[in-house]
């Protein structure tokens, strides 16, 4: 047994972090999310020149780098691309990802249709037809900021150009501005067949929630070191805030809900990347941990800043919107917890 | 990463598999628990078997009766041990902080003489650091030992004291220099407990059982030499311990937590008193689910933190974590396990449930978050330790 990243591992997530906490400064990224365009291409150049995108990359490294792009707020479609799409892509795509040309998301959710990747291979309804699509998919990640998107429609999995074909993009406004949802509204729009069947979609999942976690995880930590940062400093009452036991254990709370959430992640992600047999149930219990520990987490934080952390100026709300993001990615807790209790109780009379 | 069995461990877990049903009988987990159905010759008798088949002290060092195999060993056997349901050698005390104290601190006799007996269960270890006036503040702890001849004279009272009615030794927490800065005047005696001048008075515990007790010691005289490292080292020989009870043992306690959690499926899918599955509800399945994720999350932080334990032999103030985390689950969850049960878990002699086995595991949790450190205090290290806030005193 070993519960450890490799040395080479650890080197990837030393040298992201570095490169991130000097190209991606708080102050960076929220210019960014406030920005129009929500996102710099050139940041997606330089991932790709860092090996972020190379075809080589297994899971684990995946897992290291979703943990650092979490703990950064990376405005960029790097976990739309790995964590919702990898499987999916063919060659030629992978290697245009690869040296940073283009990008992709997957749209799957559709009105009163599918809203999970779980159910979006039996339920979607967009059409194929000559090399076409019709129909509209519903909150896709990235949608403004990716080149290609993957459709889950009836028959198979299509590759959109949404550069060549730029009015099937109908952007919506969203809380997390780093990780925007989108409309697409195809109608015959060209799209190309990938290999990829709708099979696939059940290991993208799996990938999908286990570097979720992973995520969630470098978001929690963020809210700990910046909670923990603040009350060693700010003064009430003539002494430091983090003396008073009603801040101090908030923080401890906040300290074990990210240890639990790493823990579990970490194993989600091993699972899955080593396809055990407890992959499936894994990853329920990372998606029903990581959403909720990783909110509770922001909350935490933003309750022990007092009103600071309740402005728009303030960096945690940020981060607790992402954090929201994850927790309603793939549904809620309630609906994982049922996948474990089945395994555990059988079937309910 | 790899969190499978290297080919070493999975014939490790296969042999110890095959030996505990052997031991046991295969349907041994299967069987509804009981309170009070292991007394205290039984304990020691089975403790005794696990050592003769090597599965006590698996981390210890070979040339002192232990196993000398890596801390992933241990970990296996008490995921073994909890899928069994097996029950716990006798010396939890000693294996789990006593042992590892010696271990750390010991001169090459006293690990010779200690800690055989200690692993086959021959020798019972007991506690003695809190006291009327100092419970969570150790450090202020009152009682004396004073230097005559070649001798400790102990006088004193220690309190909440567990197995010291059955106990052989006491780490016990004693004042050697008055006149010092309060942690820097206390020294760490290995006491016998059978000497003259000892006197155990068994407390009773909400759950009804004396299982803690008081300890007074008047003019014990303990050999000069039964001390883990020098005069006024105490205090540090004291957290040596403490990091044990919480690290290691709360890998212990993670087992045990397992244990619950497998109790508890088995009791919702049993038709409660009402004649109703509990398994058919849907809020009992969220909460169940949860306890499973609550006893994941513990299990791979023990896991990772072993890590961390390899490199350095003594567990990272991180077990306070676990400790806390692992305490506080198992309270909601024997809590919800009582409430299933209705009025009925009022009944604890003819016609309880499984014997009163969650009635008890119930109250007998509430100590859970009061010893081996309060959560408040857990949260204070955590808070200070390892997240490096200032100190609230
Ligand atoms: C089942 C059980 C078994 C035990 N076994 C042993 C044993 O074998 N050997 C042994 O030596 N002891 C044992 N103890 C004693 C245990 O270690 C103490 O009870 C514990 O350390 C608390 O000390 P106290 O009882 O004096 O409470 P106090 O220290 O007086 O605490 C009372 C309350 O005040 C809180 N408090 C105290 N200080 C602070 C602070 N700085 N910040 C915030 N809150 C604070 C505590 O959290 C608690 O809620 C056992 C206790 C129990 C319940």
């Amino acid at each position: 047994m070993d519960f450890a990243f490799s040395s080479d591992q650890e080197l990837l997530r030393a040298a992201a972090r570095d490169y991130l906490a000097d190209r991606m400064s708080n102050d960076r990224m929220v210019a960014l999310a406030e920005s129009e365009a929500g996102t710099d291409p050139a940041d997606w150049k330089a991932i790709a020149g860092l090996g972020w995108l190379d075809p080589e990359l297994g899971l684990l490294e995946h897992a290291v780098l979703a943990e650092e792009t979490g703990y950064a707020l990376l405005p960029a479609p790097w976990f739309s691309t790995v964590a919702l799409t990898w499987p999916l892509l063919d060659d030629e795509l992978r290697g245009a990802v690869a040296a940073g040309e283009r990008s992709a998301t997957l749209a799957w959710a559709e009105s009163g249709g599918p809203t999970t990747i779980a159910d979006a291979a039996a339920r979607s309804t967009v059409k194929a037809a000559g090399g076409a699509l019709t129909g509209t998919k519903l909150t896709v990640p990235d949608l403004t900021s990716v080149t290609d998107v993957v459709v889950v429609a009836t028959d198979g999995l299509y590759a959109v150009d949404v550069t060549a074909n730029p009015g099937v993009v109908v952007p919506r406004s969203t809380i997390d501005k780093t990780r925007r949802l989108g409309e697409l509204h195809l109608d015959g729009t060209p799209a190309r067949k990938l290999d990829a069947s709708l099979d696939a979609l059940a290991d993208v999942r799996r990938r999908a929630v286990a570097l979720a976690a992973c995520e969630a995880t470098g978001v929690a930590q963020r809210a700990l070191d910046i909670v923990a940062g603040y009350t060693k400093e700010r003064q009430q009452f003539g002494r430091v805030i983090g003396t008073y036991q009603g801040v101090s254990h908030r923080v401890a709370n906040t300290f074990v809900a990210t240890q639990l959430t790493r823990s579990i992640a970490y194993w989600a992600a091993w699972a899955v990347s080593a396809d055990d047999a407890q992959a499936d149930l894994s990853v329920a219990a990372a998606k029903a941990t990581a959403g909720e520990n990783s909110v509770f987490a922001c909350e935490q934080a933003i309750q022990c800043h007092g009103g600071i952390g309740f402005t728009y100026e303030h960096v945690l709300h940020r981060y607790y919107k992402r954090a929201q993001w994850i927790n309603g990615f793939e549904g809620p807790g309630r609906k994982h917890r049922a996948a474990i209790a089945e395994e555990l109780l059988g079937p309910a009379a | 990463m790899d969190f499978r069995d290297t080919p070493e461990e999975a014939a490790f877990r296969a042999d110890l598999r095959a030996w505990l049903e052997g031991a046991l009988g295969k349907d041994w987990a299967d069987q509804a628990p009981t309170v009070g159905r292991w007394n205290e010759a039984e304990s020691r008798a089975w403790s005794k078997k696990l050592y003769d088949a090597g599965y006590v002290g698996i981390t210890w060092p070979k040339e002192y009766g232990g196993g000398g195999h890596p801390h992933e060993f241990q970990g296996i056997f008490l995921e073994e041990s909890a899928r069994m349901s097996a029950p716990d050698h006798i010396g939890g005390i000693g294996l789990g902080m006593a042992g590892p104290t010696i271990i750390a601190w010991g001169t090459d006799e006293q690990k010779k003489r200690y800690l055989a007996p200690l692993l086959s269960g021959e020798e019972v270890w007991c506690q003695g650091f809190s006291e009327p006036g100092s419970g969570s503040d150790m450090g202020a702890a009152k009682t004396r030992a004073v230097l005559d001849g070649d001798e400790w004279v102990v006088n004193g009272q220690k309190v909440w004291s567990s197995w010291a009615h059955i106990a052989d030794w006491c780490i016990l927490v004693v004042r050697t220099d008055p006149e010092a800065e309060k942690h820097r005047g206390l020294s760490y005696l290995l006491v016998d407990m059978h000497s003259p001048g000892v006197e155990v008075r068994p407390l009773r515990q909400i759950t009804g059982d004396p299982e803690f007790n008081e300890i007074f010691f008047t003019d014990v005289r303990v050999p000069r030499e039964s001390i883990l490292g020098q005069p006024g080292d105490g205090w540090n020989v004291a957290m040596t311990t403490l990091l044990h009870e919480r690290g290691t043992l709360g890998f212990a306690l993670t087992a045990g937590l397992e244990k619950a959690v497998n109790r508890l499926v088995q009791l919702a899918k049993e038709p409660g008193p009402d004649g109703t599955r509990p398994a058919d509800d849907p809020v009992v399945r969220d909460q169940i689910a949860q306890f499973w994720i609550d006893l994941q999350g513990l299990r791979f932080t023990n896991y990772r933190a072993l890590t961390s334990l390899q490199k350095t032999g003594v567990p990272g103030p991180e077990g306070s974590m676990a400790k806390l985390h692992w305490s506080e689950t198992n309270q909601r969850l024997t809590s919800f396990a009582q409430n299933l049960l209705g009025l009925t878990a009022q009944l604890d002699g003819d016609g309880a449930w499984w014997d009163g086995f969650w009635t008890y595991m119930q109250l007998r949790s509430r100590g859970n978050t009061i010893e081996a450190g309060t959560s408040e205090i857990l949260r204070n290290i955590i808070a200070e330790r390892v997240v490096g806030l200032p100190k609230s005193r």
